[in-house]
């Protein structure tokens, strides 16, 4: 096989592949526009599913009630991850190993395992009379469940900026003059600020997505996930196909805009440094 | 007490997990000096920059600043400042507002930092950079914006902490001849901490050399060279032969089968003794009128002189001259009383 | 230092967040599996599994037999990317990432439609005079749905991994006479153990808990592990004590897959960060 013949191959064999992901995803979004509800049958363009949609009571709903719910637990998951991973990593080494294994229990057991076992604890708490008549399940036991996953993936994303951070950056602050305190918030908390913020928007987006773990803890509530779950059950409704195109392009158009500043303000790094090499061949 | 002295250690203990780093430590440094702390990677001589500091918190022993005992005060209280090793800049934060940091901290009001800034930043040689990324510099230009960082703070002590180990050769040189420059203008105290033996002797006014946590010697680079206290300094600055000897009286000392005339007095009759002979203080001369004759094993070119390996009874020598001999040739080797440094014999 | 002993402090709060509502449910599990609906200490939960063997038995080839067919699939892909320029290869990985941030739920009922009796699929058989086949609602369905859904969970450490091996070592190897497939065989797989490791379990783990792929793609005959356990917590055969009891097998056998995996490369779990 020579160079070109395995050139081509190889193209081939990824394009078949991205045809395999992307190809439903297409299907579904071609088919929001379909007259018809046929599943299989592209009668005429419509968007009338996209106006149905924007005015379906559960979706709108569900999908503020998914925004309040990620954005509560995920300011709150930072907090409270971003505190936890300083604390931890001024303990001895074996504390460390031990915290940050349990910490991982969430990240590494099925989704379904974290699910049910906070049900079941919230199920006691209930036994034993918290949450009054109306029950526990709801805005609690949301928010906790969400709060309980999330904050291990701050942990896990601010613990090696933190380590990898030079310590004689604080010491520094202190030598010209920083109190301890104004160290902390002058000097390290900007240095771990795109790390804490990342570790926000992973926290945001699997609190959106989440459906196993809120499925068991949400009791009457419906987040976005389980009302497209319910959507699912009927059988036939357009509308999912219209969100899926819109959640689509929402998604899209987050990446793309993300990676154009990225690679902006990568270039323009690079176009500096090389400046400064010149600058100081020339001296 | 010496009213010329601006820090003072007395009898500083520091110990990591049991183990001294610094073992009883006491040292005086005078005011508008440049001082520096010499000696191999673990000797202690950061760690006593970083007691200056306020880092690190003896175990027992005070430090004392113009004569005030400064033991209690954080680094944020003490009038020193330092340059880290690896330059410890803000990346958050662009070059003006790197140099500004300390000021700002002291709550001064904006139209004066900004002169200040900017004349610092001109000190340094970095005009027009104020408004650059840390990211956007090179190593040079990063270590020239850390020495301005802490010089604009007016500290009455400067502390460098190995500043130029991450830069290249050719920019390390300039970089010695810079800081020296600066140490003058600036007119203040600068404590340098380095490994590198040559670097220290060309920028110091006192050499502090230190191993295993204590000091072996303090004295300008020509006592620190011509005359080493111990065979650790000997051999830790430049290249020397070190071999033993037996002093007979004052001024006279045999080694190498030989009596020699020597400068040294003050040791006992027949005391064994070691001898420091700096490989460039041989003469050669003809094998017939040397006091010792060897045997040349190996001859390497250096480019400004010669460099042999001559085999004295035994003994490897290390000469150095500018003219070259054969491999294989019998030299005879004169030296003066001069270039004989006589020390007590101490096991290394 | 940072370290001092204050900021340990700063931990409290995680630290009994994590007591309460990580570890003290794992042991309200094991409590519920050991004890009957009056609290009365017992192991029939336990025993009692054994009736649902076949339900085990499933869950455990379907998941397998995804991950084997996700590991063959994205293998050849991460090579592939990581020999491609860097520019290029940065836009492939967002190609491979984009679906992953689409609900799954979506994803899957993508699927649910296009293999239906009447479905696109089917259709353009059709076209050709064959079919229809009866797609849906058979364990083959659910296995497309696992690949389709963690696909990219192999890719991405596979690639990780390919992206550490230069050019110059698969070089090395074809001159000292390897061909293709011993290229293969004795330097990428080798070289790309850990990534390999990574990605098995994060199929595998998602595959055998899954409900919702069965439910949705396997009709009511293809029911797995994850289907049992959420009829027991919400469904119709509401049993909590049963239901732990399963989950508590659940998590052994994840337990026992990690363990088998990570014994390929202790540092995995970095990778998967």
């Amino acid at each position: 096989m020579n160079k070109k013949q395995s050139v081509i191959l190889q193209r081939t064999y990824i394009i078949l592949i991205f045809c395999f992901m992307y190809l439903p995803i297409a299907v579904m979004i071609a088919f929001s526009f379909n007259e018809s509800k046929s599943r299989s049958n592209f009668t005429g363009f419509t968007l009338d599913w996209y106006k149905s949609l924007f005015h379906n009571e559960m979706i709108l709903s569900a999908l503020g009630l998914s925004l309040v719910l990620a954005l509560v637990s995920s300011v709150l998951a930072t907090v409270l991850g971003t505190l936890a991973t300083i604390g931890i990593n001024s303990m001895s080494r074996r504390t460390q190993l031990i915290v940050n294994n349990i910490s991982y229990v969430p990240v590494v057991n099925p989704e379904i395992i974290t699910g049910v076992s906070l049900m079941l604890l919230f199920v006691m708490a209930q036994n034993f009379g918290l949450g009054g008549d109306g029950g526990l399940f709801g805005w609690p036991t949301l928010i906790i469940a969400h709060i309980t996953f999330n904050v291990p993936y701050v942990i896990f994303n601010v613990g090696p900026k933190l380590r990898q951070l030079d310590p004689s950056l604080y010491n520094a602050a202190l030598d010209l003059g920083c109190t301890p305190r104004q160290a902390f918030f002058k000097v390290i908390l900007p240095q771990l600020s795109p790390a804490i913020l990342s570790a926000f928007l992973i926290c945001l987006t699997y609190s959106i997505d989440d459906f196993m773990i809120s499925y068991f803890n949400s009791g009457t509530m419906q987040t976005l996930p389980i009302a497209i779950y319910s959507m699912t059950r009927k059988k036939v409704s357009p509308e999912i196909n219209a969100l899926s195109a819109v959640m689509f392009c929402v998604i899209l158009a987050i990446i793309l805009i993300s990676n154009a500043a990225d690679s902006r303000a990568y270039r323009k790094n690079q176009t500096a440094i090389r400046k400064a090499m010149q600058e100081e061949g020339e001296r | 007490m010496d009213e010329n002295i601006i820090v003072s250690l007395k009898d500083i203990v520091v110990d990591f997990d049991g183990q001294k780093v610094l073992d009883g430590l006491s040292l005086d440094i005078h005011d508008k000096e440049f001082v520096t702390f010499l000696g191999p990677s673990g000797c202690g001589k950061t760690t006593t920059l970083r007691v200056i500091a306020g880092f690190i918190t003896p175990k027992s022993g005070n430090v004392f600043f113009d004569g005030k005992d400064i033991a209690d005060l954080p680094p944020y209280k003490r009038p020193v400042n330092t340059v880290f090793q690896k330059y410890a800049l803000f990346p958050h934060l662009n070059v003006f507002e790197n140099v500004a940091f300390g000021l700002r901290l002291k709550k001064m009001p904006e139209e004066e930092i900004r002169p200040k800034v900017l004349e610092m930043l001109e000190i340094v040689g970095l005009k027009g950079f104020e408004r650059r990324s840390i990211h956007q510099l090179s190593g040079g230009q990063q270590q020239r914006v850390a020495i301005a960082r802490s010089l604009v703070n007016q500290p009455r002590v400067l502390l460098l902490d190995e500043p130029l180990g991450a830069l290249d050769l050719k920019l390390r040189k300039e970089m010695q001849l810079e800081l020296k420059r600066l140490q003058r203008e600036m007119n203040i105290t600068f404590v340098y901490v380095t490994h590198d033996q040559e670097e220290a002797l060309t920028m110091s006014d006192t050499v502090v050399v230190m191993s295993g946590g204590n000091i072996q010697q303090i004295g300008s680079p020509q006592d620190i060279y011509n005359e080493p206290r111990n065979a650790f300094v000997a051999r830790f600055i430049g290249d020397s032969n070190i071999v033993d000897g037996v002093m007979i009286k004052d001024f006279l000392v045999n080694f190498g089968g030989h009596d020699f005339t020597c400068v040294d007095r003050g040791f006992k009759s027949n005391e064994p003794v070691q001898v420091v002979i700096r490989p460039e203080d041989v003469q050669i001369v003809p094998p017939s009128i040397g006091m010792l004759t060897g045997l040349v094993r190996e001859v390497i070119f250096k480019g400004v002189h010669f460099e042999m390996h001559v085999d004295v009874e035994g003994y490897e020598w290390l000469i150095h001259s500018t003219q070259a001999s054969q491999p294989g040739e019998l030299i005879g080797m004169n030296i003066g009383p001069d270039e004989i440094h006589i020390m007590a014999r101490t096991e290394v | 230092m940072l370290k001092s002993k204050t900021s340990r402090w700063l931990a409290g709060p995680y630290l009994v967040w994590m007591a309460a509502f990580i570890v003290v449910p794992l042991f309200i599990v094991i409590w519920y599996a050991m004890t009957n609906s009056d609290g009365q200490f017992t192991l029939d939960n336990l025993t009692q599994i054994g009736r649902y063997s076949s339900v085990f038995a499933r869950s455990l080839i379907l998941a397998a037999v995804s991950t084997v067919i996700c590991l063959v699939l994205a293998f050849p892909v991460g090579y592939f990317l990581s020999r491609l320029r860097a520019n290029k290869q940065h836009i492939m990985l967002m190609l491979v990432m984009l679906p992953m941030w689409m609900n799954f739920l979506l994803r899957t009922y993508a699927w649910m439609t296009l293999l239906e009796k009447n479905g696109l699929i089917n259709k353009f058989f059709g076209l050709f005079g064959i079919g229809p086949f009866n797609m849906i609602n058979t364990s083959g369905a659910v296995v497309l749905g696992m690949v389709y859904n963690y696909l990219p969970f192999m890719i991405l450490p596979i690639y990780t991994a390919m992206t550490k091996i230069d050019d110059s070592i698969i070089e090395a190897a074809q001159d000292l006479g390897c061909n293709v497939w011993q290229i293969l065989w004795r330097v990428l797989v080798p070289l790309t153990g850990p990534g390999i490791a990574t990605g098995i379990t994060q199929v595998f783990v998602p595959s055998v808990s899954t409900f919702i792929i069965s439910r949705m793609l396997g009709g009511g005959s293809n029911l797995l592990i994850g289907d049992l356990i959420e009829l027991q917590f919400l469904g119709n055969s509401y049993n909590l004590n049963l239901g732990s009891a399963m989950s508590l097998v659940l998590m052994v056998i994840v337990l026992l897959c990690m363990s088998f995996t990570s014994s390929f490369d202790e540092s995995e779990m970095e990778g998967v960060m």
